[in-house]
């Protein structure tokens, strides 16, 4: 159950993007086509699943016995950015199409504050072993919801008559704005 | 002291085991690159200014090499690039020259167009052209601020003293910016080898047009009936001429009443009065 509060904590009451306001940069940048912005929000799923667990086991193996706490964030940033490496890789071979949609969203995964945030409030919090992958999967699940959700509206957007000044990224603002505000009614389900 | 050392070992023991799991990684999932497309790219330009219509150098490479693109759709290359990627493809490129160079088809300049108004806002036609269509009498002409000068990336252009754009054409790589940025329209790519401009785009009537500028079509209709191979046709009150089917005979320069139509006698005009 207290797992369950964790995941639903990270997907909805402090979903990273629409409540934390970690990650806008891709949220703005991949959130034009719910194809693009799926790929965009597993790639990111995958990095925060494998960044969270190993986060964890390098804070509590390594840099806790040796007396290291300083050298968290480097630590944390060599597990991002060698992850999303693979993920581009991976991608690069079995995906081009979704590869090229992504195009420099893909290495800035590495940059997306949202994970490294995600890797300090894991050690913040204290959570176990357990917590931690749960938190991860729950911070990407509502990372990829976020993406998703603003890529639906946009996509709709493109038939509406939208004010000329407000057209492209004005809209796009306003929207997350709305979106956020609604995410805000999550605030009292978990305490 | 250790507690440095420390520090090294463990951030250079995490390093090392990424750096290696990387290099396994990028073997498994190495990408089988086409040869071809990296020789394309090494005879490209390489500045990505995106005029071939693709995102950079490299994805007309690949659109090359998927035959997606035509060999001669780099315009900034020219003939060079075109036969070097002929040889890469194994394609005849054929001795056509297909360079392209822009044409500004205004010649109402300050001593031949009339001013309405006075325009004291920014020096750029785009804002002059929101600003109640600028300040020359005539709504279709150059309206002279040099925004298509400023947009030129390769120095190619400049303001002469009559407040017309002049071409280098030398220098001109028909990448389209000045095309681009024009809010009159009045900038076209032409064949090189096309020395005939029909330097008018004002859709008026003849009536009207002469009120306002000494140089504008009056669509009299002269030319059309002069030419040869019916490459010149009115329409909109207008002239205007096919590249493609002109011939070059200059039959309509000395037929036209208002000297809108401009040969150049194989000569850049830049060449003659050159500017700045």
């Amino acid at each position: 159950m207290e797992l369950f509060l964790v995941f639903l904590s990270a997907v909805l009451v402090n979903n990273f993007v629409l409540v934390r306001f970690l990650g806008i940069c891709p949220f703005m940048g991949v959130s034009k086509q719910v194809e693009t912005s799926l790929g965009m929000g597993l790639a990111t799923t995958f990095v925060m699943v494998v960044a969270s667990t190993v986060s964890w086991l390098i804070q509590h193996f390594i840099l806790e016995p040796f007396g290291l706490p300083y050298l968290q964030y480097v630590a944390f940033i060599l597990v991002i950015a060698s992850m999303v490496q693979l993920v581009e890789m991976f991608l690069h071979k079995t995906s081009p199409t979704l590869y090229r949609s992504m195009g420099i969203f893909l290495p800035l995964i590495t940059t997306n504050c949202a994970i490294l945030g995600m890797a300090l409030i894991l050690v913040m919090r204290a959570f176990t072993f357990s917590q931690s992958l749960i938190f991860g999967i729950g911070a990407g699940v509502g990372f990829t919801l976020a993406l998703v959700l603003l890529a639906g509206i946009r996509e709709e957007l493109e038939f509406a008559d939208v004010p000329a000044p407000l057209r492209g990224a004005g809209i796009a603002f306003i929207i997350a704005g709305l979106l956020s505000l609604a995410f805000s009614g999550f605030s009292g389900l978990v305490s | 002291m250790s507690s440095t050392l420390v520090a090294i070992f463990s951030m250079g023991f995490l390093g090392a085991v990424f750096a290696g799991g990387l290099v396994l990684a990028s073997q498994k999932f190495a990408v089988d690159v086409d040869p071809t497309v990296d020789a394309l790219e090494r005879v490209l330009p390489g500045i990505n200014c995106g005029a071939c219509g693709f995102a950079g150098c490299r994805s007309f490479a690949e659109g090359l090499a998927e035959k997606k693109a035509p060999p001669n759709g780099c315009p900034i290359g020219g003939n060079d690039v075109t036969t070097k990627i002929g040889g890469i493809l194994g394609m005849d490129t054929g001795s056509a020259n297909n360079r392209k160079v822009a044409q500004v088809l205004c010649k109402g300049g300050h001593t031949e167009a009339s001013i309405r108004a006075e325009y004291n806002g920014p020096m750029d036609c785009r804002v002059a052209n929101l600003t109640q269509g600028g300040d020359k009498g005539c709504t279709s002409g150059c309206l002279g601020l040099g925004t298509c000068v400023e947009s030129c990336f390769f120095e190619a252009m400049a303001m002469n003293d009559n407040g017309l754009p002049l071409i280098d054409e030398d220098m001109c790589t028909a990448c389209g910016k000045c095309v681009a940025v024009c809010p009159r329209d009045i900038i076209v790519l032409a064949g090189e080898e096309y020395g005939v401009h029909i330097r008018c785009r004002s859709e008026a009537l003849g009536k009207e047009v002469r009120k306002v500028c000494t140089v504008g079509c009056i669509a009299c209709r002269k030319c059309e009936k002069e030419c040869p191979v019916d490459a010149i046709t009115v329409v909109n009150n207008v002239a205007a001429i096919d590249y493609d089917k002109c011939i070059v005979c200059r039959k309509c320069v000395s037929v036209c009443p208002v000297n809108t139509i401009e040969a150049q006698d194989g000569k850049p005009i830049v060449k003659q009065k050159k500017v700045g």
